[in-house]
């Protein structure tokens, strides 16, 4: 085995899977606090990098404040989208709230698709085209961003989480909803919150990934999904196990591709998925699982 | 009881309406809506099966479009490539499509939680690139051609008049046996598995069971679905199996009624025909759709019919009370 083709995959991998883990923090943040699963996470991260390259491709601005305007979009649609949908909503089945949000996701992306066209976008990398060496590899600017900002969310998300009071109440809400409004938190200021906090993070996780590989208004599904396995394989409640799962995910990926096949891909890597699936089976006993 | 029976009978009448209108749309129908008539005919089937699998185990599929795939594409190539007889490929694609839904949906219904939409969304991509990538086999992006029509002793179902009643032969069927399934021994395990989950357990359902069987049996569904669009435009290609079609699909039963029967021949035709007006405005459908399931779904979770009902019924209670306080009240 080359060790320089080898190192080449596992960055690749690391890469991906830094964008896949904040996507799936975004799963684990909405489902901790309200108990749904939001099909409309890919779009937020579609929407991350297509406002993105509206900002500085229509409006001329530069990267920083395009970057910062995006993320600001993003987040207020995904209030939205917990104000205008979900809360109506409130005590809707778990299956009319799946197809809400599958309604808003494909709601959002044909308006996407109308408003930007359908052809795939490039973006600039925030930093230099030149590519870096290391143990036979090359790596891009940008993966090093990449890292570095999953890197940077995790230790905000960590903080913001254990020191804010904020971070508390959404914690003590995704806990115990009742007790925690008895001590006076807001449940549904909770649930705007954890649905703007998602809608970010997706953004983020769009902004990042789309100089790699440009960004079209149809990435959404499978950037959703693959944000799905990471969280699935971290077992969906905890934020370290959804980084992990993402990660492990973009690397299981990126060897895939590189030594089985790059066309399948993508098969490969969803059939993580029924793996966890069996695999949580086998481990939890019969009586108490069978009441899916 | 007597009004139990009436009902019985009105609604005998309303059944019989609908097949006899059914069966006059050939005659009345120009050939462009004859042919809408068969495809609604065959999306009929594939509705059907999710609306019991979204009515009765509160689950929903994003996958529809594979299963309808793997028909299309185990008839194409049976009976294209290895020269099957046709109606037996139909069957063996029935049996392999219902078989893996088994595998697939086992671990899903054992498990708490929504893991069938993702998982599901999860199957039909793959699905998506296997018939896209599989080129040996499925022709790839370009697909395959000249597949044999369906024939019974040297009649063939060779023109959109003849295969309208078979496909509407094969839907009617389904929806009766659909309907007796739900009022039988297994409906009754069905309808409490919908009331009450942990009640129906405790008196000896098995819930999983009971949820993986209607997940089966929508696959089937949806497979023959498939066969018999392959033999109908006698050619396939992967790009109707995709992730939108599924979608579309979802919305055809929220717009028909969850659990409701009868209100899935509704929803298909009530969708295809509007995406086939708003195809003249371009690409508008997945807006209005997506707009139509958050609608719909906030306002009236049982779907646009029950949903529909229920808003009628309520206001004629309302209205009964109203009457009848004026009763009192101009008696007094």
């Amino acid at each position: 085995m080359d060790t320089g083709e080898f190192v080449q995959y596992m960055v690749s991998g690391v890469t991906m899977g830094s964008v896949y883990a904040i996507v799936a923090l975004g799963f684990t943040i909405i489902y901790s606090v309200t108990g749904i699963i939001n099909f409309a996470q890919g779009e937020f991260v579609m929407l991350g990098g297509m406002t993105m390259y509206v900002m500085l491709d229509s409006f001329g601005l530069p990267l920083a404040g395009g970057l910062f305007l995006a993320l600001v979009i993003v987040t207020m649609v995904g209030m939205a989208l917990e104000i205008v949908a979900v809360r109506p909503a409130r005590n809707a089945s778990v299956i009319s709230l799946i197809i809400i949000t599958i309604g808003a996701s494909i709601l959002i992306r044909g308006v996407a698709g109308q408003l930007w066209g359908k052809e795939a976008r490039p973006l600039p990398p925030f930093t230099g085209e030149h590519s870096l060496h290391f143990l036979g590899a090359s790596i891009l600017p940008q993966t090093l961003w990449v890292l570095g900002v999953t890197l940077l969310v995790m230790l905000v998300l960590h903080l913001f989480f254990n020191r804010t009071m904020l971070g508390k109440a959404l914690r003590a809400c995704s806990s115990n909803r009742r007790a925690s409004a008895l001590m006076g938190i807001n449940a549904r200021t909770m649930s705007t919150i954890s649905f703007g906090l998602s809608a970010l993070l997706g953004g983020l996780g769009g902004v990042l990934v789309a100089p790699m590989t440009m960004t079209s208004y149809d990435v959404g599904v499978m950037l959703g999904l693959k944000g799905f396995v990471g969280a699935a394989m971290g077992g969906f409640t905890s934020q370290l196990g959804a980084v992990l799962g993402g990660m492990g995910l973009g690397i299981f990926e990126a060897l895939s591709a590189g030594y089985i096949s790059s066309a399948y891909k993508d098969a490969i890597a969803l059939s993580v998925l029924f793996a966890v699936l069996f695999v949580r089976v086998g481990l939890v006993p019969r009586e108490g699982s069978a009441t899916a | 009881m007597r009004r139990a029976l009436l009902w019985q009978r009105l609604s005998l009448l309303w059944f019989g309406a609908i097949v006899a209108f059914i069966c006059l749309i050939p005659f009345i129908a120009n050939p462009y809506y004859l042919s809408l008539g068969v495809i609604i005919g065959i999306q009929t089937l594939l509705t059907l099966g999710l609306c019991l699998l979204m009515g009765y185990t509160g689950q929903v599929s994003l996958g529809h479009a594979a299963f309808y795939g793997m028909g299309a594409f185990i008839s194409a190539i049976a009976t294209r490539t290895y020269d099957w007889n046709p109606w037996l490929a139909m069957f063996v694609a029935m049996m392999a499509t219902g078989g893996i839904a088994y595998v697939v949906g086992l671990p899903i219904f054992r498990l708490r939680g929504n893991y069938l939409a993702m998982a599901t969304l999860a199957f039909g991509v793959i699905i998506y690139i296997l018939l896209r990538e599989l080129h040996q086999y499925t022709g790839g992006p370009s697909g395959l051609s000249a597949i044999p029509d369906l024939t019974v002793r040297g009649f063939a179902f060779d023109n959109d008049f003849r295969y309208y009643y078979l496909v509407w032969a094969f839907a009617l069927g389904a929806l009766f046996l659909s309907q007796n399934i739900v009022r039988s021994r297994v409906g009754r395990a069905l309808r409490s598995v919908h009331g009450n989950e942990a009640a129906a357990q405790s008196l000896g359902v098995d819930v999983a069971r009971v949820k993986v069987s209607v997940f089966v049996l929508s696959a089937m569904y949806a497979s023959l679905a498939g066969s018999l669009y392959a033999h109908y435009v006698t050619f396939v290609s992967p790009q109707p199996f995709e992730f939108m079609f599924s979608v579309r699909l979802v919305v055809m039963v929220v717009i028909g009624g969850l659990a409701s029967v009868w209100g899935s021949i509704f929803g298909t035709a009530s969708i295809t025909l509007l995406s086939d007006q708003l195809h003249r405005f371009g690409e508008l459908d997945t807006i209005v759709f997506g707009g139509m399931l958050m609608l719909v779904m906030i306002f009236m979770p049982s779907g646009l019919t029950l949903g529909v009902r229920e808003l009628w019924e309520q206001g004629r209670a309302r209205l009964e009370r109203g009457v009848r306080l004026w009763a009192r009240a101009s008696s007094s």
